[in-house]
């Protein structure tokens, strides 16, 4: 599903630059659930932001689904994200002033499906994250667990590729946090390729796979024997 | 591209837009105060601009609006073997001699009168009511220049009048009033002017009068009359005289002076030997007061609409910077940057085009309020304050105009920001 080779990023400021990537290779099959771990200025959040296509590489290639993501401008990237990627921040990104529903339906309103159709799958989304009867309601309306699983929904609307999770349970208490990640494993178990990037162990321990960045290195990739939440 | 820009006319957009703009209460409201200002200010000035001229127009209707009076003083440099100081009649073999020359002319109107500013205002009796009472002699011409109004029933005097120097009178509102009963008809009724009968064919509406010597209680008779009653002859004091609708007035003011001073022999430099009264000139003066109003009202109008933009887009920027955590999810989510800026100017525009119409309704709710508030003073030069379609249209395309360049600054700024920056922004 991802295929990347020899992925380099610095960040320039004024005269000196940082080497944040320093030639990472990586692949996901279809399906994983990989634990992207590391600590802060390991390079992680670059990774990531270059997988959403939020950020560009400065050297080497990076396939997606056997596309070669390389040069887009801004508005193919608009497109690709779009189609083929979901994203579920940190601080969630509900847009306040819209309702859960909305929410969830905003990915769809940017691929031009009709007003109806969205609502309707939107709502189908919000049910599977368990959300339907707070469809109405802002996000300033809801806990924060509730809010991460309607960024979740809608990151599944526009039924993309590949899961992107910046630290999604890092704004959240413990018991949330096992709630989320439920989600996730619910969610990749039924087919869907997911990547979280976490600095939290027993989190990362909830995936299939961890690999761990430091000073912009892959220094460990290994399957692991995920820790299947049960009952929540 | 193309579909981008089809997006404008998808209700989708629009839901999104005022959805974005309703449920963000306060900012919408401070955006709009702006231009909601400036075009309530631009209708308010435009209209009293309008307002003003047509009062102005109303006040002056009486009176042809490129006309003049003219009389002898007195002259003031020895010419010719005249002294100074010399006073001498026009006769009306003078009203032929201008006509030929001054092929300006459109109407002469010789008059005679007794009171206003020379002679002494006769008796004027009937039955138990007396009073003295200026009075005028004049031709039919007179109604040509100076707008009579008679009221129902009456007439002004007549070429039969003058021919047969009948003894007929057109008496003003307020002689009517200190000579007959009220509810009385005065029309065909007799009154005794100099120990002569006069029969009143008609009664005059006052309207401000020509130089301001005329009043509600004047006497007109036929000016041959007049001149057989004073044993005046062919010798008369003033004259109205009124230009074609394209002769500048003030042409032919000195055009007419200038003829005169060749046929009184008057020194051409001697400009105390006749008296002026140019009301094109002083119609004139107004016109260029009303239209430099005009002028004025458009230019603060344009000027307060500008700011009000300027302000809309400031607040937009503002909004912007507020909201470019919401842009980064929004393009994180799959917005091309085109459709952002497209939101962000619509926006704008909209707000624009909604703070314009309740500017354009309040103001000329104004507009109609001092319209009422000012129909009844006759002193308050007001009439019927409007706005021509055309200037709130005028007004309408520069808005939405204004909306769309300074709504491109926010929407420019607003996909200028790299979404990974946007959504990390807090």
């Amino acid at each position: 599903m991802i295929e990347i080779n020899k992925l380099h990023k610095s960040y320039y400021m004024g005269s000196s630059s940082l080497h944040v990537l320093k030639g990472i290779d990586f692949n996901v099959e279809d399906g994983e659930l990989v634990a992207i771990m590391g600590s802060s200025g390991s390079g992680k959040s670059t990774l990531l932001n270059i997988l959403g296509m939020l950020d560009n590489a400065d050297d080497g290639t990076y396939d997606l689904d056997k596309i070669r993501i390389e040069n887009l401008d801004e508005k193919t990237a608009a497109e690709y994200r779009n189609k083929f990627l979901g994203f579920v921040f940190q601080s969630f990104n509900l847009i306040t002033y819209k309702n859960a529903l909305e929410n969830v339906a905003l990915p769809l309103y940017y691929q031009g499906i009709p007003r109806k159709e969205r609502q309707k799958t939107a709502l189908s989304f919000l049910e599977k994250v368990g959300l339907k009867d707070w469809a109405t309601h802002l996000p300033s309306e809801l806990s924060g667990g509730q809010k991460q699983r309607v960024a979740i929904a809608r990151a599944l609307a526009s039924n993309p590729k590949v899961l992107l999770a910046d630290e999604p349970t890092g704004a959240l208490d413990s018991n949330t946090s096992i709630e989320v990640m439920a989600l996730i494993q619910k969610i990749n178990n039924e087919g869907k390729t997911i990547l979280v990037v976490t600095h939290e162990h027993d989190i990362a321990k909830m995936c299939k796979r961890i690999v761990h960045l430091r000073d912009g290195v892959i220094v460990e990739d290994k399957k692991i024997k995920q820790n299947i939440i049960k009952n929540v | 591209m193309m579909n981008s820009l089809k997006k404008i006319f998808e209700k989708d957009t629009w839901d999104e837009i005022f959805e974005s703009i309703s449920k963000n209460r306060t900012r919408t409201i401070i955006t709009t105060i702006g231009v909601f200002w400036g075009i309530f200010i631009y209708i308010a000035l435009a209209g009293s601009a309008t307002g003003l001229e047509n009062g102005f127009d109303k006040a002056f209707s009486g009176l042809s609006k490129n006309s003049m009076g003219v009389w002898v003083q007195s002259t003031s440099i020895p010419y010719k073997g005249f002294e100074e100081g010399r006073r001498f009649p026009f006769r009306l073999s003078d009203v032929d001699y201008l006509r030929d020359r001054v092929p300006e002319i459109e109407y002469i109107s010789p008059g005679l009168q007794a009171g206003a500013f020379s002679g002494s205002p006769p008796l004027v009796v009937r039955g138990t009511k007396s009073d003295n009472f200026n009075l005028f002699g004049n031709f039919p011409t007179q109604a040509k220049i100076s707008v009579i109004k008679i009221y129902d029933g009456g007439r002004f005097i007549n070429d039969e009048d003058i021919k047969y120097e009948r003894k007929v009178a057109v008496i003003g509102e307020g002689t009517q009033e200190r000579l007959f009963n009220q509810g009385e008809d005065p029309i065909g009724k007799y009154i005794i002017i100099n120990d002569v009968n006069f029969k009143v064919v008609g009664v005059e509406k006052f309207a401000e009068g020509f130089g301001g010597f005329g009043s509600d209680s004047d006497i007109t008779i036929p000016y041959t009359t007049f001149a057989k009653m004073y044993n005046r002859g062919d010798r008369f004091g003033w004259m109205f005289i009124s230009g074609y609708d394209y002769v500048n007035p003030k042409y032919l003011e000195e055009t007419v002076v200038d003829n005169l001073k060749v046929l009184k022999t008057v020194a051409p430099e001697d400009d105390r030997a006749f008296g002026t009264f140019n009301i094109g000139s002083l119609f004139e003066s107004i016109v260029k007061f009303s239209s430099g109003m005009i002028f004025l009202s458009l230019v603060v109008g344009i000027a307060t609409i500008f700011a009000g933009v300027i302000g809309i887009g400031n607040i937009m920027l503002i909004a912007v910077k507020e909201r470019t955590n919401e842009l980064g999810i929004r393009r994180a989510l799959g917005a091309k940057p085109l459709e952002v800026k497209i939101q962000i100017v619509l926006e704008a525009v909209f707000l624009t085009i909604i703070a314009g119409i309740i500017g354009i309704i309040v103001g000329a709710l104004l507009l109609f309020i001092i319209n009422i508030g000012t129909a009844n003073l006759e002193e308050f030069p007001f009439t019927n304050p409007t706005v021509p379609l055309a200037v709130v249209f005028g007004a309408f395309i520069t808005m939405i105009t204004l909306g769309t360049l300074i709504g491109l600054i926010p929407a420019e700024r607003a996909v200028s920001i790299k979404p990974i920056e946007a959504l990390r922004e807090e």
